[in-house]
Parts: structure tokens; sequence; C-alpha cells
């Protein structure tokens, strides 16, 4: 390999990192445009957003707190996504690691903490990812896009959370549509007293690690792969597609369903019906971010926690009305994706 | 040549370290049909991909009728009058043929209200030059064959002066072949100039009126072709004398290696395709099946390799009995197949050369180890496999789309002759591959029947069955008429059972 040949492809690689990240400043733009328009300081408000962000060390592990669930689904995703399956329901699949860590943190919280913590991790896991395969068994076996059943699958799985907080495990005094507390021996040890940050934030960045080395240094991700790229030269090669079809959703829900999983037994002790504000949905703009690339979602995850925290505090102390701060993620959302469509073309023009 | 319609000076176009065009010189002269010759990679569709504006050249100019132009897009070609037909198709296959024709040249919001008159154009279009296509029928619904006059028609309705053709026969039955050139006579003889790139000699000689050979991204000679023989145009473009015949040594087969016992296949439409076939391939042998392509033989193929459901009593392989669940997984019970089509089946398009070469072995030891790949050894293997195959790429962890057509059909035979099957299916394995490599390619094929394989063998050409086959059976509407040995002097005989006759009924 000769040096102009290893300068373009340091340069692809640095584009290809760095591009989301200089799409932020035309966003952030445009959003101060339209505060304008609205009679709001765009100054002001940005600082609060950036204050909110990044002002102080609790600050600070607030975003990381914010990035951890996305970061478990954003791999996840990841994951079905190199394998062309359009797994639109992390969500359902988050939820359904939610419920079932739950259930194990209370009905099982007599157990030691060494033990209750990793079970409560492994039901959230199996729930998640026995429901991201329930819609892989139904295109497998009926041929039903996975796009439209787990669309469904999140429904149900939203319902099924709010008969439950409401009926059968609402909490003793009955006050609110929520489960009681799960026992105190299934929280997640925090590391950094007195913020939250918790290991589960640990936990993500080497989910997204293993996610990786699995799917470009295994065999199992070359199965992958190669079934998401081109389904008939894979089974011509005698790759069962069916069977890569139900592992990559299993990965990916049982991804979610940890995300749940540490939700409860990190942040919330508790389930609710509101216990994900989207993350599942987050996580499919958190995933394509980086081109499905498993070790990029450790950074776009990080991107998105700090906007929504930032976004937070600049409708606190700036007081931008929620719309606005919508508009404005929305405008990171789109230019970052643009970003990553003229990436696209360009380097595929080069070569 | 004082009058030109185009010139090419000096083309130089390099993709990183690899140098396709290295000063290229070409002079087509209006209303002929100019043939490009060269081998596997020698940048026969790089420099076609540089006249219809796909990739702009490192340096170089190009004159069209007279004039310097600089050519930015296919949208400029188009507007220049040029048309090209691409080796590997570039139609969308969820669309109709006629919103193919007119995509990405027509103004977005005038498609629709003025597509009857679209449709209208293209089928006064298609009933003058006799192509039967329906501007209605969606490309995906269509055969290779009417694909490809699809995109002839593209080039026609936009008026096309000159037509670039990059290997239009490779993918053609011979039928078919020698309609698409007596139809490009015809059109060179109201005037259009046709640039035609195909590895088949004979194809030259009958339709050409120059030929231009390309080497190593040099055209090193143009002559006319009443002035020059196969041998050697063969032997400019490879640079050595090739063998026109193959020695197939004499050799005794042995016992039944694979055989098949009324099998029954249905095509997409439901209808029965193949019909209680029945045959055998013992160690040893090559069993050539024969036949008009449609007849068969695609399906025969796919249902050995377990890509659709078949219905039969028995398939033995090895001694052992399979059922239809075994056949998706034959290559691991010993069988290698080499598919008809390379991009659909044969290869994994944005994988590396390296990553397409492990596409059945990547779990076995030694290119995994414990679940996790082994690079260093798969890199080492790679390169041992494009030396002994002589495949041109600048390096295997190159994306195999880079590799020129012929380059990319190399690498299927290479991974699946390498593998020393016990049970080798090949269909058209010399697709697209020029004369030196389809030589090696077949000399391969026989020492692995000497080697002890045996194999099936499916071809439309009849030069290559009677150049490899111990057997020939005859394939006609899905069902094997008889078998001839490979002798000339029956080919007569075999023609008739391809279509249908028997000796009975002759
Ligand atoms: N997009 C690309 N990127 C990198 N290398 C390329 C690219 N396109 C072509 N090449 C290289 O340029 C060389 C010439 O390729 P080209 O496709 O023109 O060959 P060809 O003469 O058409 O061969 P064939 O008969 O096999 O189709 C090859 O070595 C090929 O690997
Ligand atoms: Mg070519």
């Amino acid at each position: 390999m000769d040096w102009a040949n290893l300068r373009t492809r340091l340069t692809k690689m640095l584009r290809s990192v760095w591009s989301p990240f200089a799409a932020i400043p035309i966003a952030l733009l445009l959003g101060a445009l339209v505060l304008l328009a609205a009679g709001y300081n765009p100054i002001t408000a940005y600082e609060a957003m950036w204050q909110g962000a990044f002002k102080d060390r609790t600050a600070f592990t607030e975003v990381l707190i914010k990035a951890t669930p996305l970061m478990f689904i954003g791999v996840g995703l990841a994951v079905a996504f190199k394998c062309s399956i359009w797994n639109i329901g992390a969500e359902g699949q988050f939820y359904a690691g939610a419920v079932m860590a739950t259930v194990t943190g209370i009905y099982l919280g007599d157990l030691p903490r060494l033990i209750l913590i990793p079970l409560v991790l492994i039901m959230g896991t199996a729930g998640g990812a026995l429901w991201g395969m329930l819609a892989a068994y139904l295109k497998n076996r009926f041929g039903a896009s996975e796009v439209v059943t787990t669309i469904m699958l999140n429904y149900v799985a939203i319902y099924i959370t709010g008969y439950l907080v409401t009926g059968p495990m609402i909490e003793t005094k009955g006050l609110f549509p929520q489960t009681p507390k799960i026992s105190e021996a299934a929280w997640l040890p925090r590391f950094l007293p007195p913020t939250r940050l918790h290991i589960g934030f640990i936990i993500a960045v080497l989910v997204a690690v293993l996610l990786y080395i699995l799917i470009f240094k295994t065999s199992i991700g070359y199965t992958i792969r190669a079934v998401g790229i081109n389904p008939i030269a894979a089974r011509y090669a005698g790759i069962n597609v069916k069977r890569n079809i139900l592992l990559a959703m299993g990965i990916s829900g049982g991804a979610a369903g940890l995300a749940g999983a540490v939700e409860v037994s990190a942040i919330s002790y508790r389930l609710y019906q509101l216990i994900s504000p989207g993350f599942g949905f987050d996580g499919i703009a958190v995933a394509l971010l980086v081109n499905n690339n498993p070790l990029g979602v450790i950074f776009s995850s990080f991107l998105f926690g700090a906007l929504r925290s930032g976004a937070e505090v600049m409708m606190m102390t700036a007081k931008v009305p929620s719309v606005l701060v919508s508009l404005i993620q929305g405008f990171v959302i789109l230019s970052v994706v643009a970003f990553g469509v003229y990436r696209v073309t360009t380097v595929e023009k080069e070569e | 040549m004082k009058d030109c319609i185009v010139r090419m000076e000096n083309i130089v176009k390099s993709f990183g370290s690899v140098r396709a065009s290295r000063g290229v010189n070409l002079e087509v002269c209006p209303g002929e049909i100019h043939c490009l010759l060269g081998e596997n990679g020698a940048g026969k569709t790089v420099l076609m991909s540089i006249l219809y504006g796909l990739y702009q050249p490192d340096s170089g100019d190009i004159y069209y009728k007279n004039k310097k132009i600089t050519i930015g897009s296919p949208k400029d070609a188009i507007n220049l009058r040029i048309g090209m037909v691409h080796q590997h198709f570039m139609l969308v296959p969820t669309l109709t043929v006629a919103e193919n024709i007119v995509l990405g040249q027509y103004p977005a919001w005038k498609v629709l209200s003025d597509m009857p008159a679209i449709q209208e154009k293209i089928y006064q279009l298609s009933k003058e030059f006799d192509l039967n296509v329906h501007p209605e029928a969606l490309v995906q619904d269509l055969s290779v064959g009417e694909q490809q006059r699809v995109e002839i028609l593209k080039a026609l309705y936009h008026g096309a002066d000159l037509l670039v053709l990059d290997e239009p026969t490779a993918v053609l039955t011979p039928q078919e072949s020698e309609h698409l050139l007596s139809f490009l006579r015809e059109l060179a003889d109201k005037g259009l100039t046709i640039l035609f790139i195909t590895h088949k000699l004979e194809e030259v000689m009958q339709v050409s009126d120059r030929v231009t050979i390309l080497r190593d991204g040099k055209a090193i000679a143009t002559v006319n072709t009443s002035e020059t023989n196969p041998r050697e145009l063969a032997r400019m473009m490879v640079g050595r004398d090739v063998l026109m015949e193959l020695m197939k040594k004499e050799g005794e087969s042995g016992e039944v290696i694979f055989s098949v016992r009324n099998l029954n296949v249905k095509d997409e439409k439901g209808l029965p395709a193949v019909k209680n076939l029945s045959l055998e391939v013992r160690e040893r042998e090559v069993v050539g099946i024969a036949g008009v392509s449609g007849n068969g033989q695609t399906e025969l193929a796919l249902a050995l390799a377990g890509l659709v459901e078949s219905q039969f009593d028995e398939i033995i392989l090895n001694k052992h009995s399979l059922t239809q669940k075994d056949l998706s997984r034959l290559n691991h019970l010993g069988m290698a197949h080499i598919p008809e089509d390379r991009q659909k089946m044969g290869l994994i398009l944005p994988f590396s050369v390296s990553e397409n070469f492990i596409a059945e072995t990547y779990r076995n030891e030694p290119f995994s180890k414990k679940g996790f790949l082994q690079f260093r050894t798969i890199k080492d293997y790679s390169n041992m496999l494009v030396k002994k195959f002589s495949i041109r790429v600048g390096d295997v962890d190159e994306a195999i789309a880079n590799l020129s057509g012929g380059n990319q059909q190399k690498v299927v035979v290479a991974r699946e002759l390498d593998r020393r099957p016990k049970f080798l299916l090949v269909n058209q394995p010399t697709r697209g591959i020029d004369i030196g490599a389809t030589e090696f390619v077949r000399q391969q094929i026989l020492a692995e029947r000497d080697a002890g394989s045996a194999i099936l063998l499916i071809s439309t050409d009849l030069e290559e069955i009677f150049a490899l086959s111990d057997r020939i059976l005859v394939m006609y509407e899905g069902r094997i008429m008889g078998e001839v040995p490979p002798d000339h002097n029956r080919v007569e005989e075999i023609g008739l059972m391809m279509a249908g006759k028997t000796e009975a009924t002759a």
C-alpha cells in the first residue's frame, strides 16, 4: 500500500466519523433563525443548552445517563440493520425488558444482591430478545414484514405495561399508576456519588464493544452481514438465512430489553406507563447516524444524550417552549442525516 | 481515418493504485461496428464508462463529431446522443419499462401526465425495430434478454447516434446472440455507430468492421476485421498463442457419486420446468447438459443447490440419500457449485474480495478459530488464489464490486474449484471471461475431473459442452431427450434433440 492510498483511506475514515458532528453547527444556525423569529434570544437559549449539558460534573454525568439507554438500543439496532432487518420495535422491546426486570426485582426481591442484579439484567435481556424474536418468527413463518409487526408489537408491549401498572402490579398505596419500588437489592450500583452515574453506562459501552467485535471479527458477524447484503448469495453459500434473522432480532431485542432493565434498576426503580420517552425511536437515528457501526454508536448516543439534557435546561431556564426545543432537535437529526447522505454519495463517486 | 465520430486521445484513469487506462487512443468511424477486445481487466469497461460520463478521466481528450467535449455525466452523454448497454444492467427492477427509459431524463413533474405519450413512442420504436418490448411491463418480470432489449430501446429512444454495448452476448443464449448481432448490423446499416465489447472471437469476425485490442490499459492495435483471423486476435490480446483445443485425457470413470431419480421442479410461475428427470454422474466424469436455455436448466441447478423446492424420489450424493433439507447445506456434504448469475447468487458485492473467497468456508479452520475470523490467514489464502487464477485486483481487501466483470467470475470459479469438491455443479462457468482465462478455467475443470471429481456441467454453449464432457445429455422442455457421446460427427443429432426431436421422430 503506498502513501497516497493510505492518505485517502485516512481522510475517508476521518470524514465518515466527523461529518455528523460537522452538521451540528448548521442545525444550530437554522434553530437560531427560528428562535429569533419567535422572539427569543438564541444566544441565551443556546447558552442554557450548553450549560445544561456541560456546566459541571453533575450535568455531564446526566448526559451520560441519558446516553445509556440510547447506546444499548442503538447498538442492538445496528446489528439488526446490518442484517437488513428493519426493527422499528425497540420501543416495545425496551418495555418488555423493563417489565421482566420489574417483575424479577419485585417478586424475587429476597435474593442476595450478587444474584439478584445479574438476574434482573438477564431477565430484562431475555424479555426484549423474545419480544424481538417474535417478530422474526412471524417474518420467517408467514413472511410478515418486520416493519409492520414490530410497530404493532410496540403497542402491545406498551398496553400490557399500562395494564400491569394500573391493575395487578399497582403499588399498594394505589395513588399513581405505577408499581412499587423494586427490592433495594436489585438496584444497580452508582459509582460517582453524589451523581446518578451508574454501572449501566459501563455495561452499555462494553456491550457496544462486544457487538462491534461480534459483527466485524467473528464468523457469526460475517453471516449476519452476508445475509443483510445478499440473502440469495448467502443461501447459495449454505447459510441459514432464517436462523440469522432470528439471531439478529434476538440480539437487537435483547439489547433494547437490557436498556429497559437498566432504566428500571438504576434510575426509576419502578415501572410506570411512560417509562420510555421514545428511546426506541431515537435509537434508530443513533444507529443510522454512524452507518450502523457499533463503536460509532457510543459517540452518537452521547450526542443525543447531550441534546436531550441540554434541551431540558433550555426549556426551564431560557423559557423556550418545548415545541421549539423539539424543532431544534429535529433540525439536528435532519442535518446530520443529510450530511450522511452527502457523505455516502461523495465517497461513492470517488470510488 | 480523417473522418471519425469519436476520438479518444491519451486517456488516463487510475483508481488508487490500479491503473485502468494508461493513455488509450481510440478512433471510431461513423456507421461502423467497432469491437473492443481485451483480457479481463484490460480496461474496456472503464474506457467506455468514461465515454458515457460515468467516470472522469485523469487526463486525456475526447473529440466527438469533431468537437472537443467533456462528458460530465451520463445525462451529458445522452444529450450528445451516446447510448450505453452496461455489462451489469442498470435498470430499476420495480419500475416499468417506460419509467426506466425516461428515468432521470425527463422533468419529474411531467412524467406522469406525459406517460401515455411516452409509452406510445416506446411502443412504436419497439415495433419498428422488432424488439418486442412492452412499455408497461415491470422490469423485474423480464428475462435477461428482454432487459437487454430495454437497455437498447432506451438508447434508441433518446436518439443515440453512437451505441456502446458492453459484453451484451455474455448473458444471451446462442440464438439470442445471433439475433442481436444481425440487429446490430441492421442498425449500423441505418447509420448508427456501434462500439461492441465481447470475448467471443467468432462474434468479432462475424459482425465487426474494425477491432481495437486493449491490453493492460493501452490500445495496442486497431485492425480491419477482414484482414485478420481469430488466432492472430487471440495472440495480440493475450500476448501468447492460445490453445483453442483442450487436451482431454481419456480416463476411466469410476463409481456413481451423484444421482437423481425422478426430479420435478416448478418454475417461478408454478409451471413444471423439470419433469421426471433422472441422471447420474460418476467419479472422474464430466456430464454435460446441452440445451437451448429456458428448457429447465436454471431450475435444475436451483433445485440441486437447494434454492427452490423440488420433488424427487431419490437424490444420492456419495452413497448418502438426501432429503430436501440436506439440499440447502450440500456444500457441507462435499458439493460445490458455480452459479449462473455471479452477481445475484455467487457474490456478496459490497464485501471485499477476500471475504468473498471464504463465503462457504468462513466457519472452518483455519479461517476461523473459536468463532473468530483469522484475517491474516484469510488474506494469505486469498492472495494465493488471486495468483493461481491470475485475477486482476489491486488488493484483496478491496470491494469485489470494483473488479472487472470477468475477474468477478474468476473469483467465484477459484473459490469453488479450490474446495476440491466430490461433486461439482457448474453452470455457465466461463460466462464473461476472456479466452485466455476460459482456457485456464476449462483446464482446471478437467484437472478436477482427473483428480476424481464428478462434474455436472450446464452450458448453452455447445462448444464448451463438447470441449469438456465425457457424456452429453440433451435437455428439452424439462426432460432429458437422450445421451450422446462428445463426437463432433453427431452435432446434428444433438441439434435435433435440442429442438425436441428424438431419433424416432426425426
Ligand atoms: N470503480 C473501480 N474502483 C477500483 N478499480 C476499478 C474500478 N473499476 C474498474 N477497476 C479496475 O480497473 C481495471 C479495468 O477494469 P475494467 O472493468 O475496465 O475491465 P474490463 O476490460 O471491462 O474487463 P472484463 O472483461 O472482465 O469486464 C480492473 O483492474 C479493475 O479492477
Ligand atoms: Mg468489463
